[in-house]
């Protein structure tokens, strides 16, 4: 680990603004700085900083940025209102993990592509201009939709999925005061500069994450994956799907594992709102999907492995309603 | 206090035991459940691990990686690197390691940091005042290299093939065997590279006093171990004294002495303080043993009758430039199943990626998978029972060498673990679905050959009628501590908390050592004997035949006479010194150990996931030595079973070998969900030309097979087969249509 200097922030306008580099949880960065994939100076322990609630925002909730992983999860009102959220996040990690991490630190995790943890191999993400190992290499983790020939890599997360889904807001605040970006967009394509995995810019920090009123509807998060737990996905499916006689009047749907951030196709969703459920409606929602999918060779499975989950968690979604 | 009184028996198993003495002792401690004696330390931390106690003055140690794969290091950023805040050394000496010694080596292995032979070897030790600035500054070192990695080979197809003479056989005529035979097939499985992933990496501190050095590390065998080290110094093994008081699981990946023991030992000579190395997961992944790949081609024949005619198994594995050791996969072939005509090959790849060497039950831990898949592939053509196929195919003694079998207990396994299991109510394949599941039940054999090896103990009986046990084995968390515990307390009639057991010190005297499951048959025997000869002594005392001696709670009681062992030792000290050898029993039987497994499976139609709903194996391994630790190295065995058929594998880059998913994130072994219940039995046992207890091997015995079950019951439930461990979903899909 390289030497860095440390101090504990009181408030967010200790770290705002700062070159400090935030540190919550440490489930992540920890691991990078010893690797020294990460190198910051200066880290600011933001765990001390407030933020740490989860508020009623009129019918939504305001989610502090230093909110427990497992808090979160077993919030009564998340249950309630945001099953897909508590669901999303208790199929990710562990529980030891959980307890540590947060809000903030999970929508900032970094990807878990081979290459991006090994010194000795090239990779853009890690050392810009150096070239991409993935490519060619093992893959199997790898990106399916809106690579480009520069990173391949995912967004690894499950959280950051059911909050896009769910259309989520976050809000951030940085020197020049606070803004919102919506979950959607938090994360980026890799596009010719995929050290930058999302939009937050120098000097801002997380502040919390805004929920909008419930959807109700049936919660769907269904993770694939090598192993039962402790994996991160394949492949995930976020569904939200309110049945209103016979048909899907609100559909939301995004995807865990396939890019470099949560993937969310208005079109697939329009497709089916409003329409009575049909697997070969289900079938074209996939087509819409998948659009544009491009396999690396070793995950090239990911393509059927995402139609096929789409249509069954679909088909749950509407089973038995009118 | 006096001088012990020594007493010493030594056993070479030439003939079978006779004399049951384990059936015919008192105390009734032996077999029992009895809690692990360290256990309370384990849980509550104070059990120190290699790397949890440091001399005072220790530095710390890091190694630094090839970031080639072939070729030589040609130059050093050694001046920058000393430069460095806190660094006191950057050692490049010719006698660091290549890779870890094999097991049972005794000498060291390839040694020479300077020829890189794989991605990750290790190049240099960088030592500093503390742990993070050595690892700050191996990080930052640089070497310049005489690059051939373009020269390297990395894929099996591309390797070229050795087939040493002595590993090949063959009896009658397998072609034609296959040919004429109403059912055959003729099948080719695949199972990837893996790793042992020990939940303690391997550590090591060592320091010297003069020309003698101390190696606390983590370490399987410390007999070999110890002249490994010496030799890698060039120094007497008199002057090596290696600690391995608590080690964190090894699984065949700490048999011989490591990069971490030699570089410390040398580092710590250099500088002339302590100094300790630990393996990072990632260096633990790459730069110890990996269990070989393998190609398996497995040829089987039967009549209309379903008696088997032919059985051929060639295999193909692969390990570095010049090691000995070959993965040895056919291994429990020429003598599982019947056949009048059969073939055995092996051949050996070399490849410039990380060392092969013994994991977990080398050899049947993938052969016998694989050769039952192979079984129930044949069963299926042949329209029989899985089960009563193999029953109908169970030889009455070793079919290639002609040699009797010391016992043979498949049968019997097969039999009782059907019944258990619930066997009768598996279906043809594809014929049970639970939405979108699909369920089916597989079976497998479990076989592993029964090994016998030279052991040492000593067992001091006190004055106030205590008892010390001493030897050099190791308990690697597999419950050493408490069988030999057992053992002694059992032959000298104490409770067991009046017995202390002494381990992991080569001083003491040498043990077989944890390996080969020959661990707990070997040091029990040895110190069986040691408390034996010390029980012959106590009936001298008493004035009677040992035979007539009855030891209990701590009593001597022989005709109606009865004092405490005290008033027998009249303040002196008895010191049993037990030793056992192998003899004829090995050489002219066929041992082995015995079981069934069986498995019951899901398979997901829409993502192709396959959970394991249910396992369940009867075992037959001689007399058990302690129920629970017995059970529990079953159901580790049985866990590595399913992360074999489900989870495990190392991803190996094809452009330079490089093992791409070195940490426990992205290798999977199972999580606690993936397990399901577990049943596992024991039958009455007893192997008597084994050893002098009748007991046999264990641990290894429970990993072989699993694998073989999960697939069979795969190949149920969905009419597939898969012949390419693990069965990971994108196979699985590929095929589901
Ligand atoms: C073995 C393993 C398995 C895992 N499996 C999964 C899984 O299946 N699914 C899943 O979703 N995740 C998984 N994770 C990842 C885990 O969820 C993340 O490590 C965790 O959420 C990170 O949160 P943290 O608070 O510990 O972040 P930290 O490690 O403290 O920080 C991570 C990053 O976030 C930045 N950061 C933190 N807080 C803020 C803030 N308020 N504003 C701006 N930047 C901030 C930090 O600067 C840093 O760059 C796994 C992790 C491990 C180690
Ligand atoms: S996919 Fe991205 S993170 Fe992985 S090696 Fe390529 S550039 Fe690096």
């Amino acid at each position: 680990m390289k030497a860095f200097d440390y101090y504990r922030a009181e408030s967010p306008a200790d770290v705002i603004g700062t070159d400090a580099r935030p540190i919550a949880g440490g489930t992540n960065l920890l691991d990078l700085m010893k690797h020294q994939v990460e190198t910051p100076d200066r880290l600011a322990d933001v765990n001390h900083v407030g933020l740490d609630g989860i508020e009623r925002d009129g019918d939504g909730l305001r989610v502090g940025a230093l909110v427990r992983n497992s808090d979160l999860a077993a919030d009564p009102s998340v249950r309630e209102g945001w099953p897909l959220l508590s669901r999303a996040i208790l199929a990710g990690a562990s529980g030891q993990i959980r307890n540590r991490a947060t809000t903030g630190g999970n929508l900032m995790q970094r990807t878990r592509c081979y290459y991006f943890y090994d010194l000795d191999t090239p990779c853009n993400k890690r050392a810009p201009g150096s070239g991409c190992s993935a490519i060619g290499g093992v893959n199997r983790i790898h990106a399916i939709l809106g690579a480009s020939g520069d990173c391949i890599a995912t967004y690894p997360g499950d959280m950051a999925v059911a909050m896009s889904a769910l259309d989520a807001v976050v809000e951030v605040e940085g020197p020049n005061g606070r803004r919102e970006i919506a979950a959607t967009d938090f994360h980026r394509l890799p596009g010719d500069a995929p050290q930058r995995d999302n939009d937050l810019q120098p000097g801002e920090m997380i502040l919390s994450v805004r929920l909008p009123a419930p959807l109700g509807g049936k919660h769907i998060y269904r993770k694939v994956r090598d192993r039962r737990s402790y994996a991160f996905a394949l492949v995930s499916v976020a569904a939200v799907v309110v049945m209103d006689a016979g048909r899907m009047s609100t559909v939301r749907l995004a995807f865990g594992g396939v890019a470099h951030k949560p993937w969310r196709v208005p079109a697939a969703e329009a497709l089916l709102q409003g329409q009575a459920p049909s697997p070969d409606l289900f079938d074209r929602a996939a087509d819409a999907v998948l659009d544009g999918a491009t396999g690396q060779g070793h995950n090239d499975f990911k393509i059927p492995l995402l139609r096929r989950t789409l249509n069954a968690v679909l088909a749950e979604a509407t089973e038995g309603s009118k | 206090m006096s001088d012990p009184i020594e007493v010493s028996l030594t056993h070479r198993m030439n003939f079978p035991d006779k004399e049951d003495l384990l059936d015919r002792t008192a105390q009734g401690i032996l077999g029992t459940p009895m809690d692990r004696p360290e256990g309370p330390l384990k849980v509550s931390g104070t059990a120190t691990y290699a790397d949890e106690d440091h001399p005072p003055g220790t530095v710390y140690g890091w190694l630094v990686r090839s970031s080639i794969s072939k070729g030589w290091v040609t130059g050093f950023n050694t001046r920058d690197l000393r430069a460095m805040p806190g660094v006191l050394a950057v050692i490049r000496d010719k006698r660091m390691l290549r890779n870890p010694a094999q097991g049972q080596a005794s000498k060291a292995p390839y040694q020479g940091p300077a020829e890189i032979f794989y991605k990750g070897q290790p190049i240099a030790l960088v030592v500093a005042e503390t742990f993070e600035q050595a690892r700050d500054a191996a990080l930052n070192a640089r070497a310049d290299y005489d690059d051939r990695s373009a020269k390297g080979v990395f894929v099996p197809a591309e390797a070229k093939y050795e087939a040493p003479r002595s590993q090949q056989a063959s009896k009658g005529d397998l072609d034609e065997a296959m040919d004429e035979a109403a059912f055959a097939v003729d099948v080719e499985y695949h199972t990837p590279s893996m790793s042992h992933a020990a939940m303690e990496p391997h550590a090591a501190v060592a320091w010297w006093d003069g020309g003698h050095v101390t190696l606390r590390g983590s370490y399987q065998m410390l007999g070999s171990n110890k002249a490994e080290l010496a030799d890698a110094l060039g120094i007497s093994p008199r002057n090596v004294r290696i600690l391995s008081p608590y080690v964190g699981g090894g699984f065949g990946s700490k048999l011989g002495i490591s990069h971490e023991g030699v570089a410390a030992a040398i580092a710590a000579q250099k500088l002339g303080r302590p100094v300790a190395v630990a393996l990072h997961r990632r260096q633990q992944f790459e730069t110890t043993h990996r269990r070989s790949e393998s190609r398996q081609r497995i040829r089987l024949s039967c009549g209309a009758d379903g008696r088997m005619t032919g059985v051929g198994h060639d295999a193909w594995v692969s390990n570095l430039p010049a090691e000995s050791f070959s993965e040895p996969v056919t291994q429990a072939t020429p003598f599982t199943y019947d056949g009048e005509n059969r073939q055995i090959g092996h051949h050996v790849g070399r490849l410039n990626i990380t060392c092969a060497g013994s994991m977990r039950a080398p050899g049947e831990a993938i052969g016998v998978p694989v050769t039952e898949a192979a079984m129930d592939e044949l069963a299926q053509a042949a329209g029989i029972d899985p089960v009563e196929f193999r029953l109908r195919n169970i030889p009455e003694k070793d079919p290639s060498s002609g040699r009797p079998f010391s016992s043979n207990r498949l049968a019997d396994c097969l039999t009782r673990g059907a019944e258990s299991f619930g066997w009768k109510d598996r279906r043809e394949n594809g014929a049970r679905r639970e939405g979108e599941w699909l369920i089916g039940m597989g079976v497998a054999s479990a076989i592993r050959v029964n090994m016998l090896v030279p052991s040492t103990a000593r067992v001091i009986l006190l004055p106030d009628g205590t008892a010390r046990v001493e030897t050099d084995m190791t308990d690697i968390g597999t419950g050493s501590y408490s069988i030999l515990t057992q053992i002694a307390a059992e032959v000298l009639g104490l409770p067991a908390d009046r017995v202390t057991t002494v381990l992991g010190d080569s001083d003491l005297p040498q043990s077989s050592g944890s390996g080969g499951s020959f661990g707990a048959a070997s040091s029990g025997s040895s110190v069986m004997l040691a408390a034996k000869a010390v029980r012959e002594k106590l009936a001298k005392r008493m004035d009677c035949d040992p035979d007539d001696l009855t030891l209990k709670d701590g009593y001597a009681i022989a005709e109606n006479r009865r004092r405490t062992l005290a008033e027998v030792l009249e303040g002196d000290t008895l010191q049993g010194t037990g030793t056992i050898k192998k003899g004829l029993t090995s050489v002219d039987h066929q041992q082995a150990c015995w079981g069934a497994q069986f498995a019951e499976v899901a398979v997901s139609t829409v993502t192709g996931e396959v959970h394991v709903r249910r396992l369940a194996a009867t075992f037959a391994c001689g007399r058990i030595l302690n129920a629970k630790t017995a059970r529990s190295q079953c159901i580790g065995g049985m866990i590595f079973g399913i992360g074999q058929a489900l989870h495990e594998e190392i991803s190996t880059d094809a452009r330079d070998g490089s093992f791409v998913n070195r940490d426990l994130a992205e290798y999977h072994v199972p999580a606690n969900l993936d397990v399901p219940h577990i049943d596992i039995e024991f039958l009455n046992d007893r192997d008597p030309y084994a050893n002098p207890m009748q007991a046999k091997g264990i641990g290894e015995l429970a990993c072989c097979g699993t694998a073989g079950a999960i697939v069979n019951a795969i190949a149920n439930a969905t009419g597939e087969r898969f012949r390419s461990f693990p069965v990971t979903l994108d196979k699985v899909l590929e095929r589901l249509g």
